[in-house]
């Protein structure tokens, strides 16, 4: 049994504390936002934030995360007003499919807290997430629409 | 008062009430339980103006749903704003009589499979909104005009709207015809409006197969035969039986165990944990090598399937002074979309309802029928969105499996969800082809004979037995025919033989996003290459000759070689390569800028360039052609399934590897619609990509890559 914070609030896993961070959010805690692909840190479906760290959960269990740190996921990245990433995915119909956008949205965000104006060799080189459907484009260009929407830009 | 049942979360996407709008307007109407008027069976109106559209094809990403809306609201002369969509059943399809038609969704035919019947429902319904409004003024109809979904009396200067008009709409009598309107009038069609599915797709409430909750609900995870044919001879159930969580460990069919517990991660790690014994059978005999020794075999065997015939190609080539000559391979690829499969089903003695992501929801639910030991009238099939399926879905293996374990676990909703491994193991994989061509070369530079030989398996062989010969399938000739949809051979050879030996390994094949257009392309466009090479032309001006008296061909290929700037140097150390085919009904076209430095490929620039006849949402159609870029370039670059003791060796992402955003060129999309056809958009380019970046590769160091993936060859300078 473990406490984890996530968007905010403090929730109890009722699992075994080798259960993965990411099947914690699905099914103990109910957030399906986060996908599963892969189950091995490879595709990054299941991207989520710990302490604003984009964080490939289905590789971090449980019992290695403490009450204290911050997990954000999809539901509560745009809980109080959509996020520019997000904005920018609608804007510019990045999603096809969409299941492994959440993640890919996730990890743009995550880029543009850490480094607000990226250039594209860095977005090709640090969005690693996989998508089948094959956005990548639209991606790319979603997280320079982004950047430059994003409000604190210095 | 619609008699189609909308309740349900599953019954549409509209109205998650929540705090993302994304200034999207979307009335609540749904949500608030007002009914609507089914005008027709593609058009239900509420009150509040809301336009709901019957979407009866699978989305899985490719965006035809927005399109197809677009083609009935264009018809409808509706607001755009105000048009939603919700998925038809396909029970509550079988009790309606078809009234939506066909619900398969494959071979790129989600639009030209049913515009024409859904812009005549479209059409109807608006003649019997204008109608209903006409009789309610007592005035003729035909001197009323729509626009966004108001009716007008110019005359007397009254309006009113669809919402008012639908219910009294619902008791006219439908036309008995409708006039479609001229492409070149459309308003709402042919516009490169924004998908109508990508909200939930945003903020994570988008409910996939995987994500489905029901009360009560357990998960299953499935483990079957690693190698294809082979057998379930035992399991212990219990060695595992007292781990957290585990309800149930049950034999699913022959080839399959699985276990049922009270979540995912649980039931998985029981399933690692479960001692099996399998009964292998002969496929685990096989490997990659002795499936290539089938294939060569094939390439020289007598055959008597004939794809496509011209002159007398052998008699030319054994009296030719220099004949070219040529074999490629193409390997096993796995669909691998990012959902994994999952289905879910609750079964009781009474009736049995299943949530599914499905490609065919009328085999889908005829699988269910059958599983379930229910009469057609007792089940349903609740159909879902899906994240990404290229085909995989086409299969109903995983309904069945999922209907087998439920019907074990009376009244419990269980979803059944595969680990990425298993979906690795268990694919239907891209078929195994060999190809040898041979041909020689004219004077005048144009080809005077060619036979091209494939030998290698075929898809209708295992998935629809009933419909392939015994001596081939003619669909492996896709692209490579003398006429029709499927592919019309562009080039003018006057001596042309190409034929197939069929040769079925044990691994289960399907139909991968391109099907077999994907090697059919690689082997014609890399080997008119290598003869263009080797009569000292230019591979753009070979091949305009050749298709001179192709001119659909021709211009989608002019297209691109004018957009790459094939007559103007490329720049210091990039090299091109161009292609085209036809098939899935359309001309296609690619011409790709590379580099090879110090070993590694570097694809900077494709122009890509499509005559589907006709465009009905460009940006839609300009996202298919770039993500098909990726899906046929992960193939070329890392795509290979390999045999090992009869199982396919990769097993996640970090062997089977595909194309990230690193490795992703600049995409450049020309849409040439010429009118008069409908061509499908969602494959045929993924077969032009391969072929047009490996004939840049050869420009780029001079030695040909007949044999897929890239990762495989060592590209160091030579």
């Amino acid at each position: 049994m473990a406490t984890l914070n996530i968007n905010g609030k403090a929730v109890t896993i009722e699992g075994e504390d080798d259960t993965p961070l990411l099947w914690a959010i699905r099914d103990h805690v109910g957030l399906t936002g986060t996908k599963y692909g892969c189950g091995i840190a490879q595709c990054g479906a299941c991207t989520v934030h710990v302490d604003g760290v984009a964080t490939r959960s289905c590789v971090v269990t449980v019992g290695a995360l403490g009450e204290e740190q911050k997990i954000v996921t999809i539901e509560g990245l745009g809980a109080e007003r959509p996020h520019p990433v997000q904005e920018a995915w609608a804007e510019l119909d990045v999603a096809q499919c969409g299941y492994c956008q959440v993640g890919m949205m996730m990890a743009s965000a995550a880029l543009l807290a850490r480094n607000p104006n990226p250039s594209d060799d860095e977005i090709r080189a640090e969005i690693t997430n996989i998508c089948r459907c094959g956005t990548y484009q639209r991606v790319l260009a979603g997280v320079k629409l982004a950047a430059a929407r994003m409000p604190n830009r210095g | 008062m619609t008699k189609f049942s909308r309740r349900g979360f599953l019954a549409g996407t509209s109205v998650v009430a929540g705090a993302f709008t994304f200034g999207f307007s979307f009335p609540l109407a749904r949500a608030q339980g007002i009914a609507g008027s089914e005008v027709t069976a593609w058009v239900v109106i509420q009150p509040d103006e809301a336009v709901i559209i019957r979407i009866a094809r699978a989305e899985m990403g490719q965006g035809s749903l927005t399109g197809l809306a677009q083609l009935v609201a264009e018809e409808l002369d509706c607001d755009w704003d105000k048009v939603r969509f919700e998925l038809v059943k396909p029970g509550e399809n079988r009790r309606r009589r078809r009234v939506w038609r066909d619900m398969a969704t494959g071979g790129s035919r989600a639009i030209r499979g049913s515009q024409e019947y859904l812009r005549q429902g479209g059409a109807t319904a608006r003649a019997m909104l204008v109608r209903a409004a006409a009789e309610g003024w007592g005035v003729d109809p035909a001197q009323l005009t729509v626009a966004k979904g108001v009716i007008t009396d110019a005359a007397s200067g009254r309006t009113t709207t669809y919402g008012a008009v639908a219910a009294a709409a619902m008791q006219v009598a439908a036309p008995a015809t409708v006039t479609l309107k001229d492409p070149r009038d459309w308003k709402i069609a042919g516009r490169p409006l924004k998908r109508l599915d990508t909200r939930d797709k945003l903020d994570g409430t988008l409910v996939y197969g995987v994500d489905l909750k029901l009360p009560g609900m357990l998960v299953a995870v499935p483990r079957a035969c690693p190698v294809h044919g082979g057998k379930l001879v035992s399991f212990n159930a219990d060695a595992v039986r007292a781990m957290p969580g585990v309800r149930h460990v049950l034999k699913v069919d022959d080839e399959t165990v699985a276990i049922v517990a009270d979540n995912f991660w649980r039931a998985k790690t029981a399933l690692d944990e479960l001692p099996v014994v399998w009964d292998e059978g002969p496929g685990a005999k096989a490997s990659s090598a002795t499936i290539a020794a089938m294939l060569k075999e094939g390439l020289s065997a007598e055959t008597p399937f004939v794809g496509n015939r011209a002159g007398d190609a052998m008699a030319v080539l054994a009296k030719a002074t220099k004949v070219i000559e040529a074999e490629y391979s193409y390997p096993y690829q796995n669909h691998a979309p990012m959902e994994v499969l999952a289905a879910t089903a609750r079964w009781t003695p009474e009736r049995c309802d299943v949530w599914a992501p499905t490609q065919v929801a009328e085999a889908a639910l005829e699988a269910v029928v059958a599983a379930s030991g229910l009469a057609p009238e007792a089940c349903e099939v609740n159909v879902m969105r899906i994240g990404g399926s290229f085909g995989r879905r086409l299969a109903t293996d995983y309904v069945t499996m999922a209907v087998r374990i439920a019907r074990q676990v009376p009244g419990v909703p269980v979803k059944m969800m595969w680990t990425r491994e298993e979906d690795m193991a268990q694919g239907r994989f891209h078929p195994v082809t060999r190809c040898r061509l041979r041909a020689s070369v004219g004077a005048d530079g144009t080809i005077e004979a060619l036979h091209m030989r494939i030998a290698g398996q075929s898809i209708g062989a295992y998935a629809r037995p009933e419909a392939v010969a015994k001596s081939g399938d003619p669909a492996v000739f896709q692209g490579l025919n003398q006429g029709g949809a499927e592919g019309a051979f562009g080039y003018a050879v006057p001596n042309l033989l190409i034929d197939f030996a069929m040769r079925n390994p044990h691994v289960r094949p399907g139909y991968w996003r391109g099907v077999n257009l994907n090697h059919n392309a690689i082997y014609v466009e890399c080997f008119i290459d290598e003869l263009a090479h080797a009569a000292g032309a230019d591979p753009l001006a070979f091949r305009r000759k050749l298709l001179a008296g192709s001119p659909r061909h021709l211009a989608v290929f002019d297209a691109v070689g004018q957009g790459i700037g094939w007559d103007k140097p490329a720049a210091t150390g990039v090299h091109r390569g161009i292609a085209q085919i036809m098939g899935f009904g359309s001309y296609v076209a690619a011409a790709a800028e590379v580099s090879v430095t110090g070993g590694k490929l570097r694809i900077h620039r494709i122009v890509a360039a499509t005559d589907p006849g006709h465009v009905v949402n460009p940006q839609q159609v300009e996202a298919q052609i770039v993500g098909s870029f990726v899906y046929g370039l992960s193939a070329a670059l890392h795509g290979e399934c390999t045999v090992r003791d009869g199982r396919i060796e990769q097993q996640n992402f970090d062997t089977y590897e595909v194309m990230r955003l690193d490795e992703m060129p600049v995409v450049e999309v020309i849409l040439k619609p010429s009118g008069g056809f409908w061509g499908g958009v969602g494959e045929p380019t993924i077969a032009v990509a391969a072929p047009a970046v490996l004939n840049a590769v050869f420009a780029a160091r001079g030695k040909r890559v007949r044999d897929l993936p890239l990762k495989n060859i060592s590209l160091g300078t030579a």
